[in-house]
């Protein structure tokens, strides 16, 4: 090989290398340059970004709010929480995206995390879910555990403070042995509770979800949300939304390419959102969501979107 | 060299037979239900021509080879002989000796299943198969300690951070079933431990099946009676007691080409082989060849004074020799199936009130049953679907199905539902019991109905959302339309109901459920209808 070629071949590498990482590359220098914050701390209180694929649309709106430094911090543990709860391959958006799943476990490991776990507590069941969605396959890959969540022993005893019907729940152990969690639902319509989206998503991490539709579900899921160990980051998947038949849907006509992502740490907020998103296609007023003003009065966070500092972004 | 082969085939084949039973979590493909397909009695219950044929010629040609090396509880009688072979005291003790075909009894279970099969007590038929009887022993006894054992390799990996393993539940699934595998367990070992393939020679009426043909097979082992010195080593070396050293004969009919009594000879004096000319084709206990005086005099000295030779004389008696009869529809099953009939035309009304006590009063027969006629006919109770159901919704019955169809398969929603896109019951079902459905035709295959009782339903008696049902309803049988205020109640469409139980595991009304899935009688087919697909823009945030 001459010095000319050694030359291209080297600066094309180099190129190439900066093209596959520039993503985590401009998180990597984000983190650096920003100072150490809590969590929720981000430059906007929610950042919504649409029009591109799913890893391109969370690449953006993570930068956007300053970057996943600001949430995971190097050697700490992460678990991500999207929605597996069916049976479905990807295009039926029964569950979260796998490619935005893959996403976010690269950008944690990115960051530093020490370990990144992913679950949840299907409906279907747990081994036909986490293959079918795409996620197990498309999490492992990015170098996550997928971990199972169909059996008892591995949830814990919680005290929820603030509940008002839920006052104690089992929450799956993933959750309570990481540093910092990331929540990942998929936008849906949800027969019983009317949409599925952040607060919704919760309900994956308990054990007994009869206890909630026993027991005033919409009231239930805003309590799981006020529990003391609080998502870091919710992303909500609005890529493709489910819009009638949810929250397990029948065929493609349950299905709308909406090519959206809305993301925030406070769950009432980007709920509200994702519903207003949600009620173009199909209408759902937001006090038919009964979840949100009950999570709100709980002080879990605020339906009021013109009262907070958010970010728009189309791609 | 024979009995070493013998050995290999027989523990590679009651392995995979075993594992196939066992492994949940399909590292063995589902294709490897062909083992099972194999059997006799499941292969001549789904008319499985090639099957029949190939074990009919096999048998013809080399004897019993099915039931030394295909059938898993023959082989697992050998293992139980083995064991105490390894436990003896000392190494030449005296195990085995000839004895006289039990000839009543045999052919009385073989006429015993026959006329159980043709009066619809198929609970016997299920009984006395041998591959049914080792899958119960499999399901109900191994299984649980298989799954334990995982349990356990799981807690150690996982706590060093490995999650190759996960956990299984285990469930009781039957104690009727249970209580049935240990007794067979039980009889078949201790008949094993003390005699070798007595079971084989005496209950199974496979084994007697096979044993009228193999009366009349190519290969047999046969005496070469120059070489014989009448040591007796073969005798006492075989497990099914076949040998009669003393006038050289082996019964053909209850040997199952073990091979044991080749090695055990250091004289060469018996071999598989084709019979000689002018020898006989038939062998017959007590009916020598030409044997010299000076060895029939030696034979006599052998001779203890209770084994006499008009003893072991063998009344073979002009039994049928035919196979066991085509599948045919029995009015005697419809005995039960009346029952079920009068339930089912017993309307359902629904009438808002106190809250009802709910419960099924048909059984919910897997998918691929078709019809109850057929579903019980077949079904020999091997267990197979209930150990490869990976929701573990299939339990064996009680009586549910009736006393013939005791510990036939049904569904039950305790612990998971039956999902949609899954169709392995169906496809590994060896008797085609459950006939093999594809995805699309399991889509819409009925095999229960919705009922919904309103009065016990969250969202009327506590007026708060739930929709879990319908959450979980693949079909949308179960919707949810408005109530009162913003909230939504569920509506049922019986149509499109494929029984799947989803909303009656989920359903969280205690103590009776708002919603369940009755059983039926026969199968239906349902019309899906799925609404077009609109295009929808969404080119706005809408906040």
């Amino acid at each position: 090989m001459d010095r000319r070629n050694f030359l291209r071949a080297a600066i094309l590498a180099g190129a190439a290398f900066t093209v596959k990482r520039s993503g985590a590359m401009t998180v990597l220098s984000q983190n650096m340059n920003a100072a150490p914050a809590a969590s929720g701390a981000g430059r906007f209180d929610m950042v919504a970004v649409m029009g591109g694929e799913p890893a391109a649309m969370f690449r953006k709106a993570i930068t956007e709010m300053g970057g996943m430094g600001l949430y995971v911090k190097k050697g700490q543990k992460v678990c991500i929480k999207p929605n597996i709860g069916w049976d479905k391959a990807p295009d039926m958006a029964a569950n979260t995206n796998p490619l935005l799943v893959a996403e976010i476990v690269r950008q944690c490991l990115a960051a530093g995390a020490s370990e990144v776990t992913v679950f949840d507590h299907t409906c279907d069941d747990w081994r036909k879910c986490y293959a079918n969605s795409g996620i197990e396959d498309a999490a492992k890959k990015a170098g996550a555990k997928v971990v199972p969540a169909d059996q008892e022993s591995y949830y814990r005893s919680v005290t929820i403070p603030k509940g008002k019907v839920l006052k104690t729940t089992k929450i799956h152990e993933a959750i309570l042995n990481a540093d910092v969690w990331i929540n990942v639902p998929i936008l849906k319509n949800h027969g019983g509770a009317k949409m599925s989206i952040s607060m919704k998503n919760l309900m994956g991490i308990v054990w007994d979800r009869g206890f909630f539709h026993k027991n005033d579900l919409q009231q239930c899921i805003a309590d799981i949300s006020s529990l003391d160990r609080r998502p870091a980051l919710n992303v909500v998947d609005a890529y493709r939304m489910m819009k009638t038949n949810g929250p397990r849907g029948r065929s493609e006509a349950d299905v709308v390419s909406s090519k959206a992502l809305f993301l925030s740490h406070d769950m009432v907020a980007v709920d509200t959102a994702a519903t207003n998103f949600f009620n173009q296609v199909r209408e759902m007023p937001l006090s038919d969501v009964g979840h949100l003003a009950r999570a709100e009065a709980l002080g879990i966070g605020t339906m009021k979107l013109d009262k907070l500092k958010i970010r728009r972004v189309k791609i | 060299m024979l009995r070493k082969i013998r050995i290999v085939v027989s523990a590679v084949l009651l392995t995979l037979i075993t594992l196939f039973f066992l492994d949940f979590a399909e590292v063995l493909s589902i294709d490897w239900h062909i083992l099972e397909h194999l059997q006799l009695v499941p292969a001549v219950l789904a008319l499985n021509g090639i099957i029949i044929v190939a074990l009919v010629v096999l048998t013809l040609l080399f004897g019993r080879i099915y039931c030394s090396s295909l059938c898993p509880l023959g082989v697992y009688q050998d293992v139980v002989s083995r064991l105490r072979k390894w436990t003896m005291k000392r190494k030449n003790q005296k195990r085995y000796k000839f004895l006289p075909p039990l000839n009543w009894l045999r052919y009385g279970f073989l006429v015993v299943m026959v006329g159980a099969f043709v009066a619809g007590l198929h609970v016997l038929v299920g009984l006395l198969d041998p591959y049914s009887a080792f899958g119960r022993m499999t399901v109900h006894l191994l299984k649980p300690l298989y799954q334990a054992g995982n349990n356990l390799l799981f807690s150690i990996f996982t706590s060093f951070g490995n999650h190759t393993f996960y956990k299984v539940g285990i469930y009781l699934l039957s104690v009727s079933s249970l209580i049935v595998a240990l007794v067979t367990l039980a009889t078949v070992s201790i008949l094993a431990w003390r005699n070798g393939r007595i079971y084989c020679n005496t209950v199974c009426p496979v084994g007697t099946t096979l044993g009228l043909l193999s009366r009349f097979s190519l290969y047999q082992i046969r005496f070469d009676s120059s070489a014989c010195t009448l040591c007796g080593s073969c005798s006492r070396n075989c497990k099914s007691s076949c040998i009669d050293f003393k006038y050289m004969t082996v019964d053909s009919s209850r040997c199952v080409t073990c091979f044991n009594c080749i090695d055990s000879c250091k004289e060469s004096g018996l071999k598989y082989r084709l019979p000689r000319k002018g020898e006989r084709w038939v062998q017959r206990a007590g009916e020598a060849p030409a044997v010299s005086a000076r060895k029939k005099k030696a034979a006599e000295a052998a001779v203890s004074p209770m084994a006499t030779p008009t003893m072991a004389t063998v009344q073979s008696a002009a039994t049928p020799t035919n196979e066991p009869p085509a599948r045919r529809r029995f009015l005697i099953a419809m005995g039960v199936t009346g029952v079920a009939v009068a339930r089912l035309s017993a309307e359902i009304t629904l009438k808002l009130g106190a809250k009802k006590d709910v419960k099924r009063t048909r059984p919910i027969m897997p998918p691929g049953a078709g019809n109850f006629d057929r579903f019980t006919e077949l079904c020999t109770s091997c267990h197979l679907c209930v150990a490869k159901c990976p929701a573990q919704v299939i339990k064996p019955s009680f009586l549910d199905y009736g006393i013939g169809g005791m510990m036939q398969p049904m569904m039950n929603f305790d612990h998971q539902f039956c999902n949609y896109d899954c169709t392995i019951c169906s496809e590994v079902c060896p008797t085609h019991a459950l006939a093999p459905l594809t995805k699309e035709e399991k889509h819409h295959n009925q095999m229960g109905v919705v009922q919904l009782y309103l009065e016990n339903c969250i969202v009327y008696t506590d007026e708060t959302s739930c929709g879990a049902c319908s959450e979980h309803c693949p079909t949308q049988a179960v919707h949810m339309v408005p109530y009162k205020d913003s909230l939504t109640i569920p509506e049922i469409d019986q149509a499109i109901c494929v029984g799947c139980g989803g909303c009656e595991y989920v359903c969280p009304a205690k103590p009776w459920k708002a919603i369940f899935v009755e059983g039926l009688t026969a199968h239906q087919t349902i019309e899906l209808e799925f609404e077009e697909v609109e295009e929808h823009v969404v080119d706005d945030f809408g906040f």
